[in-house]
Formats: structure tokens, sequence, C-alpha cells
């Protein structure tokens, strides 16, 4: 069969602003068969998107196509006149960009926005658009299709808008498409949505694919073919199964290992006989106007009882909203609880900054998720750290030097570091950098928000390492927050789940290896792909949580009941969850463990291969 | 830079910096172009006085409104006294107060700003309220009022134009540090227990200068103007000194002649505030963000 599209010899080059070029694509060669889906996948900085766009004839500003042909159906794009691309885009080879937010225009109505691809490229009327539209919304599972289309961007979900995108680019039946990382910005159990509708339409329409993305367990359920890029190069090409099972080179056996979080985690430290080093008790938080009884307007945490005991690492997941991040900013002081207390280190916390001491500043740090909105971009590397060690420790002048020089090393950095800007450093070093930050101050407890989520895996995995390390050799302990469950129990001792705000289950982190789960977390734990072909298909479907009465007015019932897909009708809508606490383990759940248990081995046997 | 090429983006991004020493700031040839003007009118506001062939307000041309010529090589002006010396002498009063004025309400505007951001919704909300007060009046009458009330002296002109100019300066450096107050590594010294001052100095205004010095740029370029329709109402530098401005002003009726009386002045006029915005268009930008994903 004809391949439809050949890259032969595509070579990208860049300019900088000081007029230094740059070959950011360098020979890269490939092709697709008709009807197949090709994989490009790399880390950030190997060309991969650079590729995708060439595919479509496309360059970003700065850069060329310096070589090579991109054919494309028999047309050589890289030769072809702009007004010749400009028909072919959107038409013939459609995009599917990363962040379908960005994507949509908000002061439009989605259909408007979906049909336009057709009448721009005159192909059909605007009443077959909006017919053909509400049959692609039908295929992509997306709730009410009659209707969705005359709502807003902001008024349907992150997933829905990446599937209406799906949309847009399909409208045309175009004969390439081009994913660009399309659910890398979804919370893990959207994703699998999301990618099984792509799967499925991207088979019944007989669509040939090109899929970017920097995650293989993703590549794997979705690829034909994959070509391992890394910087501008390709390092291995071949079919999915050869690459998964026998990968030849040694930069995809990095990857597959980084994509596979190991445990880092030794022995669990001896049990304190002293007050744990955190405790939260009863913690409610939330922002906006509060009223009469101290409760602000949005409630983002209710209810909250956590512990993390001295050296021990906590970590906490849920999915976007679910108020991870705030707990954070609460333990840190940066927003007042409306009710509840935190101690810490057996003393009650200040609510706020207002009353804390510089002691207590000291002794808790938080490190934010994207180093380049955490680091002052005015600042060099030796005053970010520098700062921390005059406030707290009063070191000056050589003294302060050693200390900077010594946690760069900590952090394993190069000490010549120290005179740059956070502009001059690569994503991973400023990752280090705002983690040395924290250390800086010698603190007892570390609040890490996301701090590998911005990052590649292989890239995060160093940073896993290093934290796991810097535990074992300073014994802080740290809050670490995460949405992704595979990364939680690769570092945790204990870890916590957080669905709307509320606590749904936690305990010890062998408790999370194997069911029972609070059905929350099953569904967390499942939705996490895995690095087999055969997976997505295999994967249970959601069912649709079962048939329930009436909610009970005024009671405080299961926070994921609206999702859940074992809720009892007269139990679960109307009583509160029972607490239940065992041994170093706690759920709030109404099934008893032995449902739980039952319920999801039988998923998990089903899912099996 | 060398010559090597370099293997991807991301060693662009990384460099080291340049090894240390001093070095020519990176200019752009506008930039070099802006800062050969400021530098020229700067001299000129300096030495200019010394340097002129005449006084001020002697008479000594035959004829009001001359051609170029040796002997006053501006011509002259409606009254026969020598353009090029009232111009040397004049520099002074545009470049200095006109500099003087717009610095002081960049500079009150940014430092008010600043402390409203830091202090809180309440006081935010005052000096806020106060600035929109005072940008309801109107420029020129309160500047005539002022010159009526107190006489017209260079003092009171850099006051009134510095005035007129803060709240304006105020309202770019808020809505620039609201923007950055927001940012985590603000967040971040807060929950460090740094201190409001340090916030502000250290975190916040480093990050606004760049676009303030271009807000500085049009504020230079505005108080050029005011102090000129000043004068050519009569309230600005009083006789027989005159800013540029006044210097245009005086000599409208030579403007039917094209007389080089009016056109030179006009064209100092714009030299000089072209230059100031070339230069502080061009100055180095630092780098924002590395760049996209690839």
């Amino acid at each position: 069969m004809a391949d439809l599209v050949q890259v032969r010899g595509l070579s990208v080059t860049a300019c900088d602003d000081a007029g230094a070029t740059a070959a950011i694509v360098k020979d890269v060669s490939f092709s697709v068969a008709k009807g197949e889906v090709l994989a490009l996948i790399g880390e950030s900085g190997s060309g991969k998107t650079t590729i995708a766009l060439a595919l479509m004839g496309y360059v970003r500003s700065g850069c060329r196509i310096a070589g090579g042909e991109v054919v494309v159906d028999g047309v050589d794009l890289a030769q072809l006149p702009e007004d010749r691309r400009l028909a072919l885009r959107g038409c013939k080879i459609a995009y599917i960009a990363q962040s379908a937010a960005a994507a949509f225009n908000p002061s439009k109505t989605i259909m408007d926005q979906v049909v336009e691809p057709a009448l721009i490229h005159r192909l059909m009327g605007r009443a077959d658009a909006e017919a053909k539209a509400v049959e692609l919304f039908q295929a992509l599972g997306l709730p009410a299709p009659e209707r969705i289309g005359r709502r807003y961007p902001h008024q349907v979900s992150g997933g829905q808008l990446q599937r209406l995108m799906a949309a847009m680019a399909l409208i045309t039946d175009p004969a390439l498409v081009i994913l660009d990382e399309p659910t890398t910005a979804l919370d893990v159990t959207t994703q699998i949505e999301v990618l099984r509708v792509f799967k499925k339409v991207v088979r019944e329409r007989g669509a040939t694919a090109v899929y970017v993305s920097h995650d293989l367990a993703v590549v794997a359920q979705m690829a034909d073919q994959i070509v391992v890029l890394n910087r501008g190069e390709v390092r291995e090409a071949g079919r999915t199964d050869q690459i998964l099972h026998a990968p030849a080179d040694p930069y995809t056996q990095t990857l597959m290992a980084a994509a596979r979080p190991a445990p880092r985690v030794q022995a669990a430290p001896a049990p304190a006989a002293a007050a744990p080093l955190l405790e939260i008790r009863g913690l409610s938080a939330g922002y906006g106007r509060r009223d009469a009884a101290g409760r602000p307007a949005s409630l983002v945490l209710a209810d909250i009882d956590l512990r993390i005991e001295r050296g021990a690492t906590l970590g906490v997941i849920g999915e976007s909203g679910s108020g991870k991040s705030t707990l954070a900013r609460v333990v840190a002081g940066l927003l007042a609880p409306a009710a509840g207390e935190v101690l810490f280190d057996g003393q009650p916390l200040p609510p706020g900054l207002a009353g804390r001491s510089a002691e207590q500043f000291r002794r808790i740090q938080i490190v934010f998720q994207n180093a380049d909105t955490a680091l002052n971009p005015a600042h060099r590397v030796s005053r970010i750290l520098g700062r921390p060690l005059e406030l707290y420790h009063g070191l000056k002048g050589a003294a302060r030097e050693r200390r900077i020089a010594e946690l760069l090393d900590l952090i394993r950095l190069p000490a010549a570091l120290a005179g740059r800007r956070a502009g001059e450093l690569s994503g991973g070093q400023k990752q280090r950098i705002n983690l040395a930050r924290a250390l800086a101050a010698d603190p007892d407890l570390i609040l890490c928000d996301e701090v590998t989520s911005a990052l590649d895996t292989v890239v995060a995995a160093a940073i896993l390492d290093l934290l796991a390390e810097l535990r074992r050799e300073l014994g802080v302990s740290f809050m670490f927050i995460s949405h992704d469950i595979s990364t939680v129990r690769s570092i945790c001792d204990d870890v916590a789940v957080l669905y709307a705000g509320r606590l749904v289950e936690a305990g010890a982190r062998a408790a999370f290896a194997a069911p029972p789960f609070h059905p929350y977390t099953h569904l967390l734990v499942s939705s996490v792909p895995e690095m087999r072909r055969g997976w997505l298909e295999a994967a249970a479907v959601a069912q649709p949580p079962p048939r329930v009465g009436p909610l009970a007015e005024g009671a405080a019932l299961c926070s994921f009941l609206a999702r859940c897909p074992v809720r009892i009708d007269g139990l679960c809508n109307v009583q509160p969850p029972t607490r239940r606490i065992g041994a170093g383990h706690e759920d709030l759940c109404h099934r008893s463990t032995e449902d739980l248990r039952r319920l999801q081995q039988a998923a998990g046997r089903s899912a099996a291969p | 830079m060398t010559e090597a090429p370099l293997s991807s983006l991301g060693d662009i991004q990384a460099r080291p910096p340049r090894a240390g020493g001093p070095r020519l700031p990176q200019l752009s040839l506008s930039g070099w172009i802006g800062l050969a003007l400021v530098v020229f009118w700067t001299l000129v506001a300096v030495f200019g006085p010394f340097l002129a062939p005449y006084r001020v307000g002697a008479i000594v041309a035959d004829d009001v409104f001359e051609p170029f010529s040796a002997r006053h090589l501006l011509g002259s002006d409606y009254l026969g006294r020598d353009v090029l010396s009232r111009m040397l002498s004049g520099a002074r009063y545009t470049v200095g107060l006109a500099l003087a004025a717009a610095l002081l309400a960049s500079s009150t505007g940014a430092a008010l700003a600043l402390f409203a951001v830091v202090s809180g919704r309440w006081i935010d909300e005052l000096v806020s309220r106060l600035m929109d007060a005072m940008i309801s009046i109107p420029s020129k009458i309160f500047a005539l009022v002022m010159v009526a009330a107190f006489g017209s002296s260079i003092p009171l002109l850099l006051l009134i134009a510095a005035v007129t100019y803060v709240p304006g300066a105020y309202r770019i450096a808020r809505s620039l540090a609201v923007g950055l107050n927001q940012m985590e590594y603000v967040q971040v010294a807060r929950a460090r227990g740094e201190g409001r001052l340090y916030i502000a100095t250290a975190e916040i205004l480093p990050n606004m200068i760049n676009p303030m010095l271009a807000d500085f740029g049009l504020r230079f370029v505005f108080v050029v103007l005011l102090l000129s329709g000043m004068s050519f109402l009569g309230l600005g530098v009083q006789p027989p000194h005159a800013d540029l401005g006044s210097l245009v002003r005086e000599n409208t009726s030579g403007l039917g002649d094209g007389a080089l009386a009016i056109l030179a002045p006009a064209v100092a006029i714009a030299t000089l505030t072209i230059g100031v915005n070339l230069l502080i268009d061009s100055l180095p930008r630092r780098r924002r963000r590395s760049g996209g994903e690839a």
C-alpha cells in the first residue's frame, strides 16, 4: 500500500535573537502508510512538535525548513507556495493541539468554530456542515450532541473541549490528522475517555494519524509505529511492539525506564514516639468573601484530617480542582483556613502569615509546580539561593558563597551556575534550583506542589531520585502533591486521596498496591495507562453510575457520589459515608471492604491480558 | 557568540553568560542613534550657554527672520535675536525640566503603586481613588491655576508637570505590580516571611523596570509638550529666557516664510523626543521565559 506521508531528510533550523542558527530537526526520515497511526515520541526540545508542524508545511517564526522533503499524498509541502499550502491545511491535513482551551476563541460558539474549516474551504454548506458536526459529536461521545454546539468554550469541560477540537479537525474528512499531545493537559481519568474516542474515530474513519507525545504508555495504546526522537534526531523507529518489548537504542531504554517509576522508598521511618511533625485537624478552607459563620463563598477543602510523621513523606493525590494545592497553601500560611487547625511539631500554627515566627517560616518551605514562575527572572541563582541563607541563618560574604556552592552540589548542579539567571537554565535545572531554595532554609517540612508534573519523564525521574536521596540524607519530611498515582506510590510512605475537597482515602503506601480501594482511588489507579498494547481496549469502560433517588439535603454526603459506579441507592444518597479506620488506613465508603475487593478484583481480571 | 553550530535550541537557552568585565551594552542601530541624540542634547543642555555666541536677549541681527549666514548659523528670530544662541541657552530648560519632571512623575507613580499593592486592599483602594481624582483634573487648567496663584518659576513648573503625570504613571505601574504580585516567586517570598519592603523592591520592582522605562519615554514627551504649551500661553519659562517650546511659539509668525527660527527649535524637540524613545525601546530586555515546547 502506498505511503500517505513520506518525510525524507527533513532539517529545520532556528535563528535566535543573536542571529545564531541552530538545527532543531536534523535529517529526519519516516513514512506513514494509509490508515496507520505513527507516533513521534521524545522529551521537550526533541523537535517532535516542529516535525508535526512541518507536516503541514508550517514552521514557527524564526525557523525555516533547511532541507529535505515532506510529501503528503504525493505533494511536497516543503516546496509548495504558501497559498497552496493554505488550501491543504485544515482541509486535507488537520491539526489537534495540546491545549484546546487556548485553541478555541472564547467569544464564538463551539458550533461556529467547529464548522469553520468546512466553510473556509467551501466543502459544504452551513446546514450540511452542522449536521456533520452533530454526527461527529455523537461519534466522539459528547453529551447532548444536538445542543452542545450552541455553548461557548468555557461552558464545557477540558476533556469535552479536547474532543470538540477533534470534531473541528475531522469535519473536513482530512487524509492526515496530526495530534499534538492531545491528552497531556487532561486528568488521568479524563484522558482514558478521550483516548478511547480518539482511537475509535480514527479507526472508523480510516484516517492516517501522526500522534505526538512524550508518554510512551499513551503512545502504546494509539500507535502502529513509533519514531523515537532526541535532540532533533531519530534515535529509533519501528513497530510499536518492537519498541515496547525490544528497544534497541539506549535512549529508548532510558525512556522506558523513566516511564515505569521504580519504588524509591527504603525502609519506612521508625514510628516516632513524639508528636507527628504536622497534624491537620478538621481543616476547611476556601476563597471568596466569608459569610457570618466564617464560611468562604467557595469552599475548596472540607473537613480534612491528615498527619505527617517526622521524616516521612505524605503523597496527596487528586485530579485538578480537588483542592490539593490549596492544602499546601494553607499549611504554608498563604491562605488562612476557614475552620480547623494545623499543628506543627505539636504547636498550633497561626492561621495566616501574620502571626508566624521566623522559625516557623524557616521550618516549612513550599516548592511550586512551575519553576518558570517560581523563580524571579530578575535574580541570579546566587541571589535566589542566598536570600534564605541570609534571612534565616544570617550568612554573609564568603560563608554564604560556600553554602550556595554546597547547595548546588547537593542538587547535582555545577557551581558555575550561580551566576546565571533563571531564564538561562533548562527546565530540569530550574526545578532543581526551585528545590534548592527550599533546602537552603534547612526546613523540617517541604511542601512539593506538583514539582514533576511540568517536566519530561526522564527529567522528572531524575528529580524524584533527587528527592528520595535528600530525604535519606537530610531526614526532611515532604508533603508531595501530585495528580499521578504512580509517582506518589514510588516515593511516598503514606498516601491521601482527595476528591472535590474531601479526603476519600488515606493510609500507608502498601494499602494502595492492591484492592480494596475507595471507588475513586480505584478509578484513578485503573486509569493510568499501562505500557502494553491493548490495555486501552481491555480497560473497563466506565459504567454509568446506578440510578439513585433524590439526594438528602444538608447531609455531608460522599463527595464522589455523583460519579461513583458502585453507589447504593437508599444509602449513599441519604447518609454520610461511614469512616472506616483500620490499621494505619482509613476510607469513607458505604461499601464493605470485602465488597470493594470483590468488585475491583473482578474489574482487574477482565482488564488483564 | 562563537560560530560553532549549536546542537539544539536547548543549548541556545542554556548558554553561559558572556565572560565578565565591562562590555558595551548590546544596542541595535536605532538604539545607537537614540543614544547619540540623547547624549548630544544632554551635552547641549550642560554646556550650551557657554558656547552661545551671543547673549540670550540681545538683538544682534540686522533683520528679523534672517536665513542662515556665517554670523547667525540658524538665522535670526522675530526680534532679530540669534536663534542658535537662544536654542543653546533654552535647551537646558526643555531637557532638564522635562527630564526631572518625568523622572519625578514615574518614580513617584511607581513607588505609590508598589506601596498600594503590597499594603493590602484598603490602602490600595484609597491610593487608587486618590489618583483617579487627580486624573480627573485637566492638566492645563491645573497649571494655569497654579501659575496664577504662585507666579511662574522653574521649581513650580517642575512640580506642576510632575504632579500632572503621576496618576498616569501610577496606573501603569499598579497594573504591572498587581500582576507580578500574583507570581509564584512573590508567594514564595511571602511564605519565607519576607517583609513588604523587600517584596516590593527586590521581587516586584526589578520585573517592572522595563515597561516602566517605556512609559517614562512617553511621559517625557508629554512633559515637553506640556511645557511647550505652557510657554505658548506665556506661563512657562519667562522671557528673555525661553525653552524650545517657547522658541517655536514666539516665532510662529515666521511660519509662512518657512523661517529657520521656527524650524530649528521644532526639529530640536522632535530629535530629542525621538532620541529618548529610540533609546528606551532598544534597551536590552531580559528574556521573560525560556523558549516553549519544541
